[in-house]
């Protein structure tokens, strides 16, 4: 850790990700990320890397598909529809079993929608994102450092499945400025060697990096193997946060920047006297389930807050199996979430259940 | 401690870069802070702002609906925040361009003729330093060397020939409240 720096999220991130040895970064701008694609065309030639910003969102996913295969760390990033359409190419890197790092820095939707704060791409990145059974690991920082944390994290994380992981954002994540410090860089170089990989056969038997499975044996232990490789995650690669839990009687449930707006809230509804705590989920796949289904024996009800009409919330339900009250509280993105209306949604739910 | 700005002006008018040194100060004085731009669709000529929080205490939301201190460069700005300040709260107002004379209902206003004194030093576009200036000299949450210092880490370096302009606004502005022997 060197000395602190006030940086934005965006250029914190794309740091991190070289500090992390991402030399490869295939993209194509779109508002909140800009900063992203900006920072790595100026800094990854510095570091012998490569930049390019391709024809379209198809192609550098695709691109994103060709240097996973090769065996290196390399990275897109996006915002909620070029994220659409990178799908499909991400689908084919979790078909091909590729490590890569995708950022979704999102924005309220549905179509072109607008550029502020939104959550509104949790089901999309969560529930498989494209054709097909399979999942990312999908991380969702709620500060300047926990990004800058997360994506050093999310190479190796990568590495580790041998797939696709996400860093879920949003323009406030993206946009804002915070001190924070970076882990040494690290030299991608010395890191172990991906034997799978496509990067020259001479003296080994030729690899083959395919997405295509005719052989409907072979295509349904793939599909047996990535569940495999989900529910490992789930044992051991679920984070969370929690605030104020431990005498909770009510227990807000908010990721990345609702988790922000939420912590204010139930700050001053502690002031008022309420036991509120927060549960904040850091991974959102695999999602933090156990520690709120232990949090239901406890508290008398869940608030999930989202800037998004209602997605996590279903996730939160599954967990919580109908056990204690869920309530659901958002605003769908454009229009900012404030501490003032989740704590009259704290008083009312309290006074519901009391 | 805690503080809640809105900077508030035109496109142009540096306000982004108010806050940014702001927030860089207040980071090198060992405090917690973070610097939220509004990042619209907004041109050079329209409104702009950034939320600017520093506390000792770590930060929840970035956003502010109702900020304890408002320093505004223009009058559109002006309208659209002063009702948004907290009872108890301060504005500071760059009074070269609000002509007229303002008055807060509960809250405490300071008139700073920004533009007025960076014409006299021979740059309009330092009128925000100056307005920076006079901020942190009447209410004391950063000390002045601090944001000197912060000028060449947050300017780019292609602009870093203008930090003793930058120098020279801050001081004037600064001198308006305190007398600079103090520092």
């Amino acid at each position: 850790m060197g000395e602190k720096k006030l940086m934005k999220g965006n250029e914190a991130i794309a740091e991190a990700a070289i500090r992390a040895g991402c030399r490869y970064f295939f993209g194509y701008p779109i508002t909140p990320q800009n900063e992203i694609p900006a920072y790595m065309s100026r800094r990854l030639p510095e570091e012998g890397g490569v930049f390019l910003q391709a024809e379209s969102e198809v192609a550098a996913s695709n691109m994103v598909y060709g240097a996973a295969g090769a065996g290196a760390r390399v990275m897109t990033s996006s915002s909620s529809p070029g994220i659409s359409l990178k799908a499909e190419g991400i689908s084919y890197i979790a078909a091909a079993e590729l490590p890569c790092v995708i950022v979704n820095m999102m924005r309220g939707g549905p179509g072109l929608g607008g550029i502020e704060p939104s959550q509104s791409d949790y089901f999309q990145a969560t529930k498989g994102m494209a054709h097909g059974n399979f999942h990312l690991l999908v991380m969702a920082p709620s500060s300047v450092q926990e990004g800058v944390d997360l994506m050093s994290q999310a190479f190796d994380l990568a590495d580790k499945y041998r797939g696709p992981v996400m860093l879920l954002g949003d323009g406030m994540i993206g946009q804002m400025m915070e001190p924070v410090e970076f882990p040494e860089k690290i030299d991608p170089t010395e890191l172990p060697p991906k034997e799978w990989a496509t990067d020259g056969a001479r003296g080994r038997e030729k690899n083959v990096i395919n997405s295509l499975y005719l052989d409907p044996d072979v295509l349904e232990n793939l599909n047996w193997k990535l569940q495999e490789k989900y529910e490992q995650m789930q044992r051991e690669d679920v984070k969370y946060e929690e605030y104020h839990m431990e005498d909770a009687v009510v227990a807000v449930i908010a990721y990345g920047t609702a988790a922000r707006i939420a912590l204010d809230a139930v700050q001053a509804a502690r002031e008022d006297g309420i036991r509120v705590g927060l549960i904040r989920p850091i991974t959102l796949f695999p999602f933090p389930e156990q520690v709120i289904a232990r949090a239901s024996a406890q508290v008398d009800a869940f608030l999930t807050t989202e800037l998004s009409t209602g997605q996590m919330v279903e996730d939160v339900r599954l967990a919580v199996k109908g056990r204690t009250p869920v309530f659901f509280h958002g605003r769908p993105g454009g229009n900012m979430l404030t501490p003032e209306e989740l704590l009259e949604e704290i008083k009312k739910i309290r006074g519901e259940v009391q | 401690m805690k503080k809640e700005l809105i900077i508030a002006g035109f496109g142009g008018q540096g306000v982004m870069f108010m806050g940014k040194m702001l927030a860089h100060s207040g980071m090198k004085e060992g405090l917690e802070v973070t610097w939220m731009p509004s990042y619209g669709p907004e041109m050079r000529g329209g409104t702009a702002h950034c939320t600017v929080k520093i506390s000792t205490e770590r930060i929840a939301s970035p956003f502010c609906s109702h900020p304890d201190t408002l320093l505004v460069m223009n009058r559109p700005s002006l309208e659209k925040f002063q009702p948004r300040v907290r009872a108890g709260g301060s504005m500071y107002y760059n009074s070269s361009m609000i002509e007229q004379e303002i008055s807060g209902q509960e809250i405490d206003v300071a008139a700073v003729p920004a533009n007025k004194i960076a014409e006299e030093l021979g740059n309009p576009r330092i009128a925000n330093m100056v307005m920076l200036g006079a901020y942190i000299a009447r209410e004391e949450i950063v000390d002045l060397m601090t944001i000197n210092n912060s000028l060449a880490a947050v300017l780019p370096e292609e602009k870093h020939n203008l930090i003793d302009i930058n120098l020279e606004a801050l001081k004037r502005g600064y001198s308006l409240y305190t007398s600079l022997e103090k520092s």
